[in-house]
């Protein structure tokens, strides 16, 4: 029996198991649409394209499954663009299926053409410009292999008109993926896993520097063994929170620039850095050539080019973090062979003396104004941790890292790599849809909610009840921090003013919940209120204090060396 | 800055010659030459890319990570047979023409075309080669050049393979 291509696209995304996707229909896509209307695939109708791409991302971050995005030629396509640089930044897999206008038509500037394939190609792990109606169910098998395997990554899938409406005969993906120059390494090579126990044994100062890579790998089970057995304390970064339990003593945190004192100057002090899915991020490492500077390094990752690319490592490991951290493990177990692992008791000393010593502080005056601390950790200590924080970028994400006791992977979603304001609204529907028992409460900054609040109206009319806390401070937060501290205060266009939005009233008119605190009083209750509405999507504005800056803080290209605890510190 | 002649192995699907040359552009590396034709099995291409690079590790690996590319090969100028093949007009009356032909016979340059005011040669040979020729006829009058790019093949069992990176 013959169907059109678009048919046998809805057919081919049930076979890949998917079950919800992300999207906004238009001209040039109108006829996947059609048998959409009857498919058993959920659709969410994103208020913009690029909220469509960050919800895919939510769902992705926070199921481990890939996520999908559908949106029309043209306007609609260059709208997924931002979501598709930060899903390649963030190494989240996802496949996006854009309308294309019809094949004789492209090249003429036909009405919504864009040049689709050569604008995402630099923003994608791969991408397809189909011409050939026949290869729709392989083409789709494909990129749905590439989004969720090795170093997983966004893809996407360009589908002119005429294409879409090209009848076929349907036949099932043949499951064979017919790709010479794609061969993910996932084993670690014996000899090196070898040398990385040598190194490890050896070491009197390591540190375990957990990248998004062991999240992505499901690895968190084996990094745990690894640090036990072999007593290395562990820094989880940005995008990594929850890939190792907060409360446990071998801990650190966050590194980095924003990062914990114990975590930044463990690292620039050990002797041996061994990396896992991390990739040496210039917020990770301040100036490299300063960075870590007495460390040798075994560097884990399952992309090639990662290695090598800003550190030369003593032992590179390619392949998968889960099977390579097993490898270790078990070879670890018979080097030692029944004895103990080296204690590193001296080291996790000076360790835990900088833990107590230099922790993160801010103080809660009774009268006000809300500390943005404040609320974080009011948050935190209602909800029990037992949520999925999402947050967009900014002080409110740094604070949403240092402030939260991360125990378990997929807890945690935020733009890492890319830094996308705006990215918490709709990566948190992306993943209440996903997870729709777990609670999911963003925590955004009033400049980031701004970006994309539209998306509130996606939450209430699809009945995905998110909470969101808006930490207002009237400002564009962290600009105004660089402002204060590197400019001179000089504030240029960083005042978002008082009262403009009203969030409590613009959350009703977009039929969610609104609620407000101004004061500290207020916090709780607030966010007690919260938890009690599950009908609908809430927004808690809190009034929070637009002068409060974010430390620790290493100034962007300074050594890591010299950490900032404060504002006098950099004076 | 060093020069760094790759072979690659790439399927033959549309757009991957912007593939290649978009990651390029993307990743600050530079291209000095890139040529491209059909391989010997079918479905595949081979350029061969002429890089200038202080290190070539990251180039190589980023080229590795296109999902179209199947295989780099570096290749050593010693074991390897490297050639470039050049059109060059050159201006020419009848009273110079003699004197050029001279000189490129003994390049084994072919004169391909001749007209009232000009010769034109072509020169296949090393890089090294083609470029000294260039320089021979230049202060004749250049009017036209047109180089292929390098393309280059490994000596019989003396390839190094840089694809296996672990």
């Amino acid at each position: 029996m013959k169907i059109t291509v678009a048919e046998a696209l809805l057919k081919a995304l049930e076979f890949e198991g998917v079950e919800v996707m992300f999207g906004h229909p238009g001209g040039a896509i109108l006829p996947a649409y059609d048998p959409l209307y009857d498919s058993p695939i959920r659709h969410i109708l994103a208020r913009h394209e690029q909220g469509a791409g960050h919800m895919a991302e939510g769902y992705a971050q926070a199921t481990g499954r890939v996520g999908v995005a559908i949106a029309t030629s043209g306007p609609g396509a260059t709208n997924l663009v931002t979501s598709l640089a930060n899903a390649y930044m963030d190494s989240v897999p996802i496949v996006a299926i854009t309308g294309q206008v019809p094949t004789y038509a492209i090249g003429n500037d036909a009405f919504q053409e864009a040049h689709t394939w050569g604008i995402t190609m630099p923003a994608t792990k791969h991408n397809y410009l189909v011409t050939d109606a026949a290869e729709i169910p392989d083409v789709i098998h494909e990129a749905f292999h590439l989004a969720g395997t090795g170093r997983p990554g966004p893809v996407l899938v360009d589908l002119p008109k005429d294409i879409l409406n090209t009848a076929i005969e349907w036949r099932e993906p043949t499951g064979r993926i017919d790709l010479p120059g794609y061969r993910p390494n996932t084993k670690g090579h014996p000899l090196q896993i070898r040398a990385a126990i040598d190194l490890i044994l050896q070491a009197e100062r390591p540190v375990l520097y957990a990248g998004g890579g062991v999240i992505a790998a499901g690895a968190h089970a084996e990094l745990l063994e690894l640090a036990e057995a072999a007593n290395l304390p562990v820094t989880t970064t940005l995008m990594a929170r929850g890939a190792f339990p907060d409360n446990h003593p071998l801990c650190l945190g966050m590194p980095g620039m924003h990062g914990l004192y114990a975590a930044i100057t463990a690292m620039q002090k050990s002797d041996l850095l061994i990396a896992v899915g991390a990739r040496f991020d210039d917020r990770v490492t301040g100036d490299p050539a300063a960075f870590a500077p007495d460390a040798k390094v075994i560097h884990i990752d399952i992309d090639p080019s990662e290695i090598g690319k800003i550190r030369t490592p003593d032992v590179p490991i390619v392949g998968d973090a889960r099977t390579v951290l097993a490898q270790l493990n078990d070879k670890l177990a018979r080097s030692l062979d029944g004895l103990e692992a080296p204690e590193h008791a001296a080291w996790l000393e000076t360790i835990h003396g900088w833990q107590r010593d230099k922790a993160v502080s801010y103080e809660q005056n009774a009268a006000g104004p809300i500390k943005p601390q404040f609320v974080v950790e009011e948050l935190y200590r209602i909800t029990g941790g037992d949520a999925i924080v999402v947050a967009g970028v900014g002080q409110h994400q740094m604070w949403a890292s240092q402030l939260w006791t991360y125990t378990k992977p997929r807890t945690w979603i935020n733009s890492g790599g890319l830094g996308t304001m705006g990215y918490a609204i709709p990566a948190a529907i992306g993943a209440k849809v996903g997870m729709p028992d777990q609670l999911v409460y963003a925590i955004d900054g009033d400049g980031c909610f701004q970006m994309t609040m539209q998306e509130l109206t996606t939450a209430s009319t699809e009945g995905v009840p998110i909470k969101i806390a808006v930490l207002n401070n009237n400002n564009l937060g962290m600009v105004r921090q660089w402002q204060r501290l590197f400019y001179n205060e000089r504030f240029s266009a960083t005042e978002l003013t008082d009262h403009t939005p009203d969030y409590v009233k613009l959350a009703e008119a977009m039929g969610c919940v609104g609620l407000r605190a101004e004061h500290p009083s207020e916090v709780g209750p607030v966010i007690e209120k919260s938890l009690t509405i599950n009908d609908r999507p809430v927004v808690a504005e809190f009034k929070v204090d637009p002068d409060e800056m974010v430390f620790p803080m290493v100034p962007a290209g300074g050594s890591n060396d010299n950490v900032a605890l404060s504002v006098e510190d950099l004076r | 800055m060093t020069l760094h002649v790759l072979s690659v192995l790439v399927e033959d699907k549309p757009g991957v010659l912007a593939r290649v040359a978009s990651m390029f552009a993307r990743r600050g590396f530079n291209i000095h030459s890139l040529a491209v034709g059909p391989s010997a099995e079918p479905g595949n291409s081979v350029m061969t890319v002429v890089v200038n690079a202080a290190e070539i590790e990251q180039v190589v690996k980023q080229l590795r990570k296109l999902i179209n590319t199947i295989k780099i090969t570096e290749l050593d100028p010693a074991e390897s047979v490297e050639r470039e093949v050049m059109l060059v007009r050159v201006s020419a009356d009848a009273t110079k023409r003699g004197e050029l032909l001279d000189a490129a016979a003994v390049f084994k340059a072919k004169a391909v075309d001749v007209g009232a005011a000009s010769v034109t040669f072509e020169m296949t040979g090393t890089p090294a080669k083609v470029n000294d020729f260039l320089e021979l006829v230049r202060p004749y009058g250049l009017i036209d050049v047109v180089k292929s790019g390098w393309i280059a093949l490994a000596r019989d069992s003396k390839t190094r393979n840089l694809r296996a990176i672990s």
